[in-house]
């Protein structure tokens, strides 16, 4: 059985908006959700840019609709809050027999709460609150998120670094397409911590004038946090009920560059294959593409890797391509879902997303990125590239109908 | 969907790793209240220069993840997928501690990028050269369970012929504190050999790794195969359990999560009163303890009584008669939340 | 300076957890990155971070960091260079 994987809605927070309203508001705009670091106390506060979602943990609970005294990490109330998005913008409803699973992906978990519980165990391991250290694990928030919104099929997390969601999209159209599951929520949340920007702070890949992604003079990326959600179904689930599909999922491939660690291959082979494998199952020629989401963090050994990948595959024809991530900023686990929403909106918008901060090109590539939004375009397929540590590389490929 | 098991490998506080009968000469751990895996000497199975970051769980993993292979014959497969509830923990806490330390200057990079959940996975597939598949599932007692169903799906759907699948989980001493805390364990130390007997509150802590060499068609190597793999998250009541195993292939015999916690395994009781009443149950958590993925032991242990067709005395939990084992059902819970059950079937 | 150069193939082995070796299989003239030892980014990250913890020394680019930190012998002449006492 293969059957088509349909996108039925989007749900999204990010630094540039809490809602796809005030995100399509932000990119249609240009306007770019890097700022200071006033959530979290730190001793770079000052020194290292962040793209914070502009909301306290009281504020995300009201906005989630969870009760004050339920004890929620911030990474699971960012997912919740999209999810529901997620679900109310697809006009799913429930009926007997149907089954639902929810993917969801993060890096990052509970962590914004175990590093306030850890700053008193470390002294005295009968202190820290064991409220705080509750939610730290993978699978909190997902728990969390599939029991508020009634899902229970299949339930499960992904943790693969940087391309985390996207995995649980290519996971969750899997699921659709083999007819295991008939309405899967796929997605990710990473909210900011003091141990991912203390972590990339010590690998030195943070650039403290904001991320310039593709940039020449480009040193590093921006730590972003928020949660990207879509609505997959199959074709009966949408048909029995009447409603039109946003998108397809046409393509999703996953590859492992297995060269580092951290760094990614000088030639960029995981990601050339995960592109590639995409195109395959999408049944496209790279000429076919429309725009391409990069993964474009901004740091100076991805944006070489990917860019050559993007060159050894679609030669000559690039087609337009951008990076987000000066938008939101690099939102770890939550990036493949939060560009996925992008991906379809640019579909659904007709509209190449700019990579701001852009100005000099590359030496080393002949091709540039998009450096101003076009509005009007011809964006039926469109690529969007996730990678992470430990080289996994995952690319997919949205379809407009 | 169903894939044939080609070889498995496992680290775990028994001998599984070194000793082919270990399950006849089980380790006996005598007042304690968490047991720790039985680690082989490194040296010679892995690089110096390679393991020389590695923390204990990648260790582990890769170790055990290169003999499974070896065992399998296969030099490189297609895909890596492995599942993990704690994922690296030991670098976790060290580079939170050294946040704290240091006052969040001039941290050392190396546990930060060793904390992420992909870490063996990706070291895995960084030693072979692998390019295939690669990921890495972190859900508490499902982190195995959608390893192998996603493993079962890659090999139905053709993207790959073999499969390398897996799961891990490494109790630090932190780790238990915290558990410890949350009133996860026994207080009172017992001997893990007899948890079935103590009608207390809580489990022994556990860890282990373990892998599974998977294939879409049978071959020569072939010693069992697992024919299902599925999942109930929280169930409202005793019947949707029921209905998870009800209708699964007829078992010769379970292995069950008993883990001596008396909450915990009445559940346990109870299927074994009703839908399991005919069936011999066996159990394994008093050879490895409780953690998040020990399904995966359970099941390397599952496909050993079929290849061997002997039931280890040391598993039993009555004097049930055993003929011919062409099917296992696993069935495991984790804190009545996480429920799963995978069949392991002759070949 | 050949006391700097031993204690500084100490601290190396310490810091990379290079268990299996002794002072005295580090070579002095030879590269210690990509030839040679063998060494890769990460171990360069944890090196920059113990010439600034235990010698007070910043690297500042990384085409500094490629010459400061090409050998033990470069690396060695580095902090003689700039020592501050």
């Amino acid at each position: 059985m293969s059957g088509k994987v349909y996108i039925t809605g989007t749900g999204i927070i990010s630094s540039t908006g809490q809602n796809c309203k005030e995100v399509l508001d932000s990119l249609l705009s240009s306007r770019s959700g890097i700022g200071n670091l006033t959530l979290i106390d730190s001793v770079h506060k000052d020194e290292i840019p962040v793209a914070e979602v502009k909301a306290s943990n009281e504020l995300l609970k009201q906005l989630a609709g969870v009760p004050h005294r339920e004890t929620w990490s911030r990474t699971s109330l960012l997912g919740l809050i999209a999810v529901r998005e997620a679900l109310a913008s697809s006009g799913f409803t429930d009926s007997p027999g149907i089954r639902k699973g929810i993917i969801s992906a993060t890096t990052v978990g509970g962590m914004d709460r175990t590093e306030r519980f850890y700053k008193h165990f470390r002294k005295n391991n009968c202190h820290g609150r064991l409220r705080d250290v509750i939610t730290h694990d993978m699978g909190d928030s997902t728990e969390k998120i599939a029991g508020a919104c009634g899902i229970k099929d299949i339930v499960t997390t992904i943790s693969t670094a940087c391309s985390s969601s996207a995995n649980s999209i290519l996971l969750g159209s899997r699921l659709i397409s083999s007819g295991i599951l008939d309405m899967v929520v796929a997605g990710g949340a990473d909210s900011l911590t003091l141990f991912t920007l203390n972590g990339f702070n010590s690998l030195m890949i943070l650039d403290k004038r904001g991320c310039k992604p593709f940039d020449d003079d480009r040193n590093g990326l921006t730590l972003g946090e928020g949660a990207g959600y879509l609505v997959l179904e199959s074709e009966q689930s949408v048909e029995r009920s009447g409603r039109k599909a946003l998108a397809v999922v046409s393509g999703y491939g996953n590859a492992c560059d297995a060269f580092h660690q951290t760094a990614s291959s000088p030639d960029g082979d995981g990601a050339f294959l995960s592109m590639k494998k995409a195109l395959t199952r999408a049944q496209l020629d790279p000429s076919e593409i429309n725009y391409i989401n990069a993964h474009g963090t901004g740091t100076r050994n991805n944006d070489l890797s990917e860019g050559r990948a993007i060159e050894r595959l679609f030669a000559s024809s690039v087609p337009p391509f951008s990076s987000t991530k000066a938008y939101t900023g690099h939102t770890l686990g939550a990036a493949g879902g939060i560009e996925a929403v992008f991906s379809v909106m640019a579909i659904t918008e007709k509209c190449i997303w700019p990579s701001l901060h852009f100005s000099r090109p590359m030496n080393e590539l002949k091709f540039v990125p998009e450096g101003n939004l076009i509005r009007n375009a011809n964006v039926r397929n469109v690529l969007s590239n996730s990678f992470g540590f430990g080289g996994n590389n995952t690319s997919l490929i949205f379809t407009g109908i | 969907m169903e894939a044939y098991i080609n070889g498995y490998s496992s680290i775990s506080p028994q001998n599984s790793f070194t000793e082919e009968m270990f399950l006849q000469e089980p380790r006996d751990y005598n007042g304690v209240r968490f047991l720790k895996c039985v680690e082989p000497q490194y040296t010679g199975l892995l690089d110096p220069m390679a393991a020389r970051r590695m923390s204990r769980i990648i260790k582990m993993g890769v170790t055990a993840a290169m003999r499974c292979l070896k065992n399998a014959g296969l030099e490189k497969p297609g895909a890596i997928i492995t599942g993990t509830g704690m994922g690296c923990v030991e670098d976790t806490g060290r580079f939170l501690s050294s946040i704290y330390e240091n006052e969040e200057k001039l941290l050392n990079p190396t546990p930060f990028i060793q904390s992420t959940h992909n870490t063996v996975a990706a070291t895995i597939a960084l030693m072979l050269k692998c390019n295939g598949y690669n990921s890495t599932y972190g859900h508490r007692g499902f982190s195995f369970e959608t390893a192998l169903l996603d493993a079962l799906m890659l090999l139905a759907e053709g993207e790959a012929d073999e499969i390398l699948a897996g799961a891990l989980d490494e109790l630090t001493p932190d780790l238990f504190t915290i558990t410890d805390r949350l009133g996860f364990w026994k207080k009172e130390p017992v001997n893990n050999l007899r948890l079935g007997e103590y009608k207390t509150h809580g489990s022994i802590a556990g860890e282990g790794v373990a892998f599974l060499a998977l294939s879409r068609n049978k071959t020569e190597k072939s010693v069992a195969a697992i024919t299902s793999v599925r999942t109930l998250f929280n169930p409202e009541g005793f019947d949707e359990v029921e209905e998870l195993l009800k209708n699964q292939a007829k078992p010769n015999l379970v292995i069950l999560g008993i883990n001596g916690d008396n909450e915990g395994d009445r559940l346990y009781q109870k299927l074994r009163s009703g839908i399991f009443s005919n069936i011999p149950a066996l159990y394994y958590k008093h050879l490895c303890g409780e953690y998040d993925t020990s399904t995966a032991f359970a099941t390397t242990l599952a496909a050993r009584i079929i290849k061997d067709q002997h039931v280890p005395e040391i598993m039993k939990t009555d004097d049930h008669h055993y003929g011919t084992i062409n099917n296992i059902l696993i069935y495991n819970h984790l804190r009545n939340r996480d429920h799963s059950s995978i069949v392991v079937s002759s070949c | 300076m050949e006391q700097l150069v031993q204690k500084l193939k100490e601290e190396i082995i310490t810091v990379l957890n290079l268990s299996e070796m002794k002072p005295e299989n580090i070579d002095e003239k030879a590269p210690l990155f990509i030839d040679g030892l063998g060494l890769d980014s990460i171990d360069a990250l944890e090196l920059t971070v113990l010439l600034e913890k235990k010698y007070g020394l910043k690297i500042n680019t990384p085409e500094e960091g490629k010459k400061v930190l090409y050998s033990v012998n470069s690396l060695a002449q580095f902090i003689r260079e700039n020592n501050k006492g």
